[in-house]
This record gives C-alpha cells, sequence and structure tokens, in this order.
C-alpha cells in the first residue's frame, strides 16, 4: 500500500524513509521487507533510535521532512492508506487461539485517520511550504513528544536492554525493559518490543502473543501486555487523533 | 547511543547523539549549549554527559553502557534541522538520511511484532 503511493508521489520528488524498528534487527524484519520488495530505503533500526531522535513511540508512525532537511512535522500516527478495494486475505490459521480472537477484536476498534492524513500528504507534496500541513520550526519542536529526565533516562534503560538481549543475556535485558516502561510509560515500541521477544512456542504467533502463556502465566516478567495495555487506555485511544 | 568505552571518538559521539561539538559547545541546529572544556579528537562521554543533561545507564559486570538523550527542551526535537540519521539496510549497507536532501522525505517506523 505505502509502496503504491510512493510509487506515486516519487517523481514529484518525494521519498519514502521505512524503518523496522526490532532489536533482532534483519533478522527479525528480513521476510516482511523480502515480501515487500521496496524500491525505496528500507532501513533496520536495533536499538530504536527513531526514539531518540525524533520521539517515535509507536508504530506505525512517520516525521516528514523537507527538501532542505527542516522537519515540518514531527513523530505522528501514520496509519496506512485507505484501501481501494477489499483488504487482501489474510492466511490465518483454521484455529485460533482465543487470545488472538481478542486481540483482532480490540484492533479492529483502532482508530485510522487514514483519509485525512493521505489528503495532507498529497497537499504538502503538491504545495511545499504553502501546504497548511507544514508546520512553522517552532509548532515542530514544540509538537514533539515530551521529554524530561525521567524519559531520557528511560530511553537509555532500553538501549542498554535492546544491546544485553542481543548478547544474550536476557534477564540482565528484562529488567532494563522494565525499567524503560516504567519511565516512559507513552511508549508503546518500548513495550511491544519487549513483549515480543518472550516468544511463545514456534508458530505464526510466537513474537505477536504479546503477553502471558495460558500454560504458565506466572512467568510473565512484565506488568503489562498487549490485550490488558489496550483494553485499559480503550482501543479508540490507542493511536492520536490526526492533528492538522 | 551504546557504548562499550567512555572514551569515543568525537565523529562516533556526534553520529550517536545527533549533537556536533563545535567551538560554541554542543549545538543541534541552531541550538548550542556550552560545555565546560573543549572536546578534542577524543570525547570524554561522562563529562558531555552531564553537560548535555544525558542520563548514562551502566551495564552491571559488563563494559556496556547506553547513553540516553538530552533533554534540556523539554521535548523530543531541539530543533527542526532534522539530526542525521544513519542505519543499515538489510544487506548491512549504511544509509544516510542526508543523502536525499532535494526531495522531501517521509521516515516510517514500522515493527514485526
Amino acid at each position: 500500500m505505502w509502496q503504491a503511493l510512493r510509487d506515486e508521489l516519487h517523481p514529484k520528488g518525494f521519498e519514502l524513509v521505512t524503518v523496522g524498528l526490532d532489536t533482532l534487527g534483519g533478522e527479525g524484519c528480513r521476510t516482511f521487507i523480502e515480501a515487500a520488495r521496496p524500491a525505496h530505503p528500507s532501513l533496520i533500526d536495533a536499538h530504536h533510535v527513531l526514539a531518540d531522535l525524533f520521539g517515535i513511540t509507536n508504530i506505525p508512525m512517520s516525521v516528514w521532512i523537507d527538501e532542505n532537511g527542516v522537519i515540518v512535522r514531527p513523530a505522528e500516527t501514520a496509519p496506512a492508506p485507505p484501501r481501494a478495494g477489499p483488504p487482501p486475505g489474510v492466511n490465518l490459521p483454521g484455529e485460533m487461539p482465543q487470545r488472538f480472537v481478542e486481540m483482532m477484536t480490540e484492533a479492529a476498534k483502532i482508530r485510522s485517520d487514514a483519509a485525512e492524513y493521505h489528503a495532507a500528504l498529497k497537499d504538502w507534496v503538491a504545495n511545499g511550504a504553502a501546504s497548511e500541513f507544514s508546520l512553522q520550526p517552532h509548532e515542530v519542536v514544540e509538537r514533539s513528544r515530551p521529554r524530561n529526565a525521567d524519559v531520557a533516562l528511560g530511553h537509555a534503560h532500553f538501549q542498554l536492554a535492546s544491546a544485553l538481549e542481543i548478547d544474550g543475556h536476557h534477564d540482565a535485558a528484562v529488567k532494563h525493559f522494565r525499567e524503560a516502561h516504567r519511565l516512559v510509560p507513552d511508549s508503546w515500541t518500548f513495550r511491544r518490543q519487549a513483549w515480543s521477544l518472550e516468544t511463545v512456542g514456534d508458530g505464526p504467533f510466537r513474537r505477536f502473543w504479546q503477553g502471558p502463556t495460558p500454560d504458565d502465566p506466572s512467568a510473565w516478567p512484565y506488568h503489562g501486555d498487549w490485550l490488558t495495555d489496550v483494553r485499559a487506555v480503550g482501543a479508540e485511544n490507542y493511536n492520536d487523533s490526526w492533528r492538522p | 547511543m551504546l557504548l562499550r568505552s567512555l572514551q569515543i571518538p568525537r565523529g562516533e559521539f556526534e553520529a550517536g547523539t545527533g549533537w556536533s561539538l563545535k567551538r560554541e559547545g554542543a549545538c543541534r541546529g541552531s541550538v548550542c549549549i556550552p560545555l565546560s572544556t573543549q572536546p578534542g579528537e577524543a570525547v570524554d562521554v561522562t563529562e558531555v554527559a552531564n553537560d548535555l543533561g544525558m542520563p548514562l545507564v551502566k551495564a552491571s559486570r559488563r563494559k556496556l553502557w547506553a547513553l540516553g538523550p538530552a533533554s534540556t527542551g523539554g521535548h523530543a526535537l531541539t530543533s527542526a534541522e532534522a539530526p542525521e540519521l544513519c542505519l543499515p539496510d538489510l544487506n548491512g549497507q549504511e544509509f544516510r538520511l542526508s543523502s536525499l536532501r532535494g526531495q522531501k522525505v517521509l521516515i516510517y517506523a514500522w515493527a514485526p511484532y
């Protein structure tokens, strides 16, 4: 979907740069990137530097940058382009675990302001600084994610956790992921990343379980999990609403 | 940024944090923060981190540190000028965001989980 939009806008001086945020790096992202066969730069961000540099707190999110390297829209929810037809068939196993039925029920309630967002994107590509959606530098800074000393410290704990995980020190990593979650409670990526490393089985759901297993719920090392946390905030509030 | 030593080359510090170390201090776009000592080619991370209010966390029993971002301005962005972003693609080839100057760019964050 993004590929088609990129191909449409590329001749007008636009480029898409996709960045996969995953501690497991290329190993985690490979099958998705190879299936998409992107013509645009497709990068791997193992330690979530996008969180440090731009204030990315969830996926999918975007940052718009003009021809001079000036950010004109800071990190915000970036819904997939609206579909022209019905969604493509999804290959789900015949029998879904109950947790997935519940997760998909919640996911269906997540807000998408795709029409407004993509109309604004096309307007900016066509009109540049004259577009009403291109923000002034002071607005860009003010609208970027709030960051205090605790948030900054949480980012450091997250990166340390990510590096410890890659080095094979999972238990040490969990401790720092927990600190990151405590200090940066509004980051979904910090939580989802950590939850995705508690794999369940070998099947297609192994990284998507994102919560305790029914067999041994007490082994779950985190305070929250995807289903509990999404229900706590309300799925309709999972994404910030589009703000022109 | 992740560190295996607290004395690192200046270029590594600049690439890892997005702050350039200049005569007037550590700068991001037009925003500069004075430093207590003028850094040379090697940067004393502890000292510069202290000047910029960057948290430094050490892994226990390992020579591994993580340096968190500055929080001086109260926001994720200190300036609207985009920091350099240097990340590898699937083949390990480094890509620089600045190579796309002259085009409008949308950075899109996704994850496989």
